[in-house]
């Protein structure tokens, strides 16, 4: 009997991948914090995850070499605009303090993955000590 | 790695409000830097930024850092006083001063500085989280 690694480590691990890169996504955000025009982004975790869960990601088909692959996608979901509260004037949608908070959010939740993922090895460590 | 990516994006935005912070205090210190000459007046120096689209088409990744496209100059006019009294006035006794604002170099400073703090705290807590998963199964 072999242990299969994607079945004894649940979900974790694909949990663990999209939070780091939605941490990519708002440290992107707030390094342009000061750039005209740019639009802050965010990763819909529920829709990103389910979509990966389930395998079922529809996507374009390339036919031609010529043809460009989608852009601004994680994971094969793409990238939604945050709405601002307030706009500034510059064009740009990035507001400190909320990309803050939701970064630390992120990192909060990434820890949680982590550990989940640690605690899933030391059962498994466990299980093959038999002690 | 991937995820080092955060710390790329994150210097980026590092080294732009870097910059900027360099730029506001050359203006703050030419503040008063007076010139006999319309031409050879200081002008009060801004960083252009925007992100790093090419590395978006290029790599088709997601999250983008900050680009300096360069720095201008502020084309507004400089301050002329009539001080014939100066050893820099010019020969109708006109001094020119810099178009360097002071209350919006502070206020772009103080902006910058908490930009500049924003990325570094994103950096530690990147840090942190892949400092722990390393330590991941110990």
């Amino acid at each position: 009997m072999s242990i299969d690694f994607n079945s004894a480590l649940d979900i974790h691990p694909q949990a663990l991948v999209l939070r780091e890169k939605r941490g990519e996504v708002l440290a992107a955000n707030l390094a342009n914090a000061d750039t005209p025009d740019y639009k802050a982004r965010d990763l819909d975790f529920k829709a990103v995850f389910n979509q990966n869960l389930s395998g079922s990601s529809v996507s374009m088909e390339r036919t031609n070499p010529g043809h460009m692959a989608a852009r601004n996608t994680v994971l094969g979901a793409d990238l939604k605009y945050r709405n601002p509260q307030q706009p500034s004037l510059d064009g740009n949608t990035v507001e400190g303090h909320i990309e803050q908070a939701k970064f630390a959010e992120n990192a909060v939740q990434y820890e949680a993955s982590l550990s989940m993922l640690k605690n899933q090895f030391s059962g498994l460590m466990t299980a093959i000590k038999g002690q | 790695m991937s995820s080092l990516k955060v710390f790329d994006i994150a210097g980026s935005g590092m080294n732009a409000e870097n910059l900027r912070q360099n730029l506001v205090a050359s203006n703050i210190a030419n503040a008063n830097s007076v010139s006999s000459s319309i031409d050879q007046v200081y002008k009060s120096r801004q960083p252009v930024f925007a992100t790093e689209m090419n590395n978006i088409m290029q790599k088709n990744q997601a999250a983008a850092g900050v680009n300096v496209l360069g720095v201008v100059e502020n084309q507004a006019p400089p301050v002329v006083e009539y001080a014939p009294n100066h050893p820099m006035a010019d020969a109708s006794g006109y001094i020119y001063k810099p178009n360097v604002n002071s209350i919006e170099e502070m206020a772009n400073m103080m902006s910058a500085s908490r930009a500049y703090q924003n990325n570094v705290d994103v950096l530690n807590t990147a840090k942190t989280m892949i400092l722990d998963t390393l330590k991941l199964g110990q």
